[in-house]
């Protein structure tokens, strides 16, 4: 039985929440014998009730970047296909790279957001082990950033805003994903998001791991949720590498600044979107609402660019970042 | 003194008779001779040095530096090195096992370089070219900030002086030690491939043993036109995380420049000891009017 700490949803409690699940335990308990028994004793659980939410908040005001990156992991957190749902209206899915393939660990479309048409294009993460392998865990291959690129292109030529919406553990390793280009792949999307006429907006919604989340991130702004990470390489892999021992992962993660109150710091994010408390698995409506919110804001600074000034703004960001002497 | 006392000291006894014979190997031979990594035949290093590093019973190209890669390319007397003056920091205060600044020194130490590149100017058979040329011996060639700045710069001065512009890359990757930072060096440096491209200057990469992750998944694999140095192993995952992620093993030969060859990922393969002469005739057909 998984334990969760809203008894209706069966969310899944991590390690660190623990406490919080005990608490509300306790409080049941309270509720029931004073039923049974008849006795009165709300004012003792109003106490507890609002100590459980004064522990709650402070915990997650105080979380360590390891900790973010698990409610990021979360397997109910809100995936593509729900913020479609919440955010746009009219959503039609548009598949396939035209090369043999529709990989499903990417989807995108079009749509319209507020009433605005905007091409919309994610990494796809599923729920259940069914949809995950549908989905191949949210890694794309070489032919899911081709037909993103595709799409991107489309977006340019009918001057549709593009929004994306990035939470994968990486580009998928595998054989064929090596043999057909999955470096390849990434960097053609890297430079040709360069060229791209329209705004380009986006979302670091969970895992940001790497070449293959920056592979559909070239853009005019980029956000963050605040639980979701980004990083270079996942702090197991680096941890492997650099301590020769996975297990060091928490340290790791501390070490590459992962989380988007640092990468703000860097520039390489432009904003971080508060999450509902707990983390967005926890309200996916309100988490939705939010970053609708800032999506239209961020559309509205670039409406009145033209093309050209788009593309140089997006230059002229990525070429700021970076840190060295001279 | 007790039985493991005695096997502890005979251990040690054992361990450094060993070391004072390695000692004795580098002293006499290991200077004079080289195994081969491929074929395991002992070669005089003299021979191998004169071969341009490339064992002439397989045909195994070495790894080579950054120096000795621009002294076979570029012709004598015209290198002119930039952006030297730009070096690294550790912006994140990285500590591993050992803190980012202090594996930078060591790495300096070893290579006598500032970084993982060397951007400058030069001519092949007397046409002007703008050279990037990455070197593994530097922190596994990764690229951080500093690597992904010279790129971009060199870029932005092949377009100035509109020479083609040639990227010799060798590396693991992205720097783990800057972390997003050097994520974004990926972007930086694609969007100056852009550039080069709308400015139609001509670009070659020269994939060369090993090319891995974040070169790949950028500037690397940009070039109008693409070669891989012969044997050179290129990809983007590394060959443990396939295995690990497929559970099953590779083939011999996989993410060799003959494999990439076959699956069409490039454009061709060239031997050390024809690079020079193939990218001039490269360059001479594409700027002859």
């Amino acid at each position: 039985m998984v334990e969760t700490l809203d008894k209706d949803k069966k969310i899944q409690i991590l390690d660190f929440e623990k406490p919080i699940y005990i608490m509300q335990e306790k409080i049941e308990e309270l509720k029931k014998i004073s039923v049974d028994t008849n006795m009165n004793y709300n004012s003792e659980i109003e106490t507890l009730e609002k100590q459980t939410q004064e522990y709650k908040k402070e915990l997650y005001e105080n979380l360590e970047p390891y900790q973010k990156l698990q409610i990021a992991r979360h397997p109910s957190r809100p995936n593509f296909n729900d913020y479609i749902h919440y955010i746009f209206e009219d959503f039609i899915e548009l598949h396939g790279d035209r090369e043999g393939c529709d990989d499903r660990a990417i989807a995108g479309g079009i749509a319209r957001m507020d009433g605005r048409p905007v091409m919309v294009i994610g990494t796809m993460k599923g729920k259940t082990t069914k949809e995950n392998l549908e989905c191949n865990f949210g890694m794309p291959q070489p032919q899911g950033y081709r037909k993103a690129l595709r799409l991107f292109e489309h977006a340019s030529k009918f001057k549709l805003p593009i929004i994306t919406l990035v939470d994968t553990m990486g580009a998928y390793p595998g054989i064929k994903a090596e043999e057909t280009g999955q470096g390849i792949a990434i960097a053609v999307n890297l430079r040709q998001m360069a060229k791209l006429e329209v705004p380009v907006i986006s979302v670091i919604t969970g895992e940001g791991c790497s070449g293959g989340a920056l592979g559909l991130a070239v853009s005019n702004k980029v956000m963050i949720l605040e639980y979701a990470y980004y990083t270079v390489i996942s702090p197991e892999g680096c941890a492997s590498i650099l301590w020769r021992d996975a297990a060091e992962a928490r340290t790791a993660a501390n070490a590459l600044k992962i989380t988007g109150e640092d990468l703000l710091k860097y520039n390489i994010v432009d904003e971080v979107i508060k999450e509902p408390l707990g983390g967005a698995h926890y309200d996916p409506e309100q988490m939705a609402q939010n970053l609708k919110t800032s999506l239209i804001n961020a559309l509205d600074e670039f409406k009145n660019m033209t093309g050209e000034e788009l593309k140089a703004h997006r230059y002229n960001k990525f070429r700021a970042l970076g840190v060295f002497a001279q | 003194m007790t039985l493991t006392d005695w096997f502890n000291k005979r251990k040690l006894e054992q361990k450094r008779a060993l070391k004072e014979n390695e000692v004795n190997i580098d002293d006499s031979v290991g200077k004079l001779w080289s195994l081969c990594y491929n074929c395991n035949s002992q070669l005089p290093k003299k021979d191998l040095e004169h071969n341009l590093m490339v064992c002439p019973v397989c045909d195994y190209h070495f790894r080579i530096s950054a120096r000795e890669r621009i002294k076979l390319v570029i012709d004598e007397g015209t290198f002119e090195e930039k952006f030297s003056n730009i070096k690294g920091t550790d912006p994140l205060e990285f500590v591993d096992t050992k803190p980012y600044h202090k594996r930078q020194e060591e790495a300096h130490e070893k290579t006598g370089l500032d970084e993982a590149v060397i951007t400058g100017l030069g001519e092949i058979d007397g046409q002007k070219v703008a050279i990037a040329v990455m070197d593994f011996d530097y922190m596994g060639g990764s690229m951080g900030s500093v690597v992904g700045e010279k790129v971009t710069r060199i870029m932005e001065t092949a377009i100035e002086l509109k020479v083609p512009m040639i990227a010799f890359t060798a590396s693991g990757g992205a720097r783990m030690q800057e972390s997003a930072l050097s994520l974004m060096q990926m972007a930086k440096t694609s969007c100056a491939v852009a550039r080069l491209n709308e400015e139609k200057i001509l670009y070659i990469t020269v994939l060369c043993e090993p090319t891995f992750g974040g070169v790949t998944a950028s500037f690397g694999t940009l070039g109008d036109i693409m070669i891989a140095e012969k044997g050179a192993r290129i990809g983007f995952a590394g060959r443990r995380v396939i295995e690990q992620t497929i559970k099953q093993k590779l083939p011999a030969d996989f993410q060799t420049a003959e494999y990439l060859l076959k699956y069409g990922q490039i454009d061709l393969i060239v031997e050390r000891k024809e690079m020079k002469e193939k990218l001039s005739k490269i360059i001479s057909m594409h700027t002859q009017k």
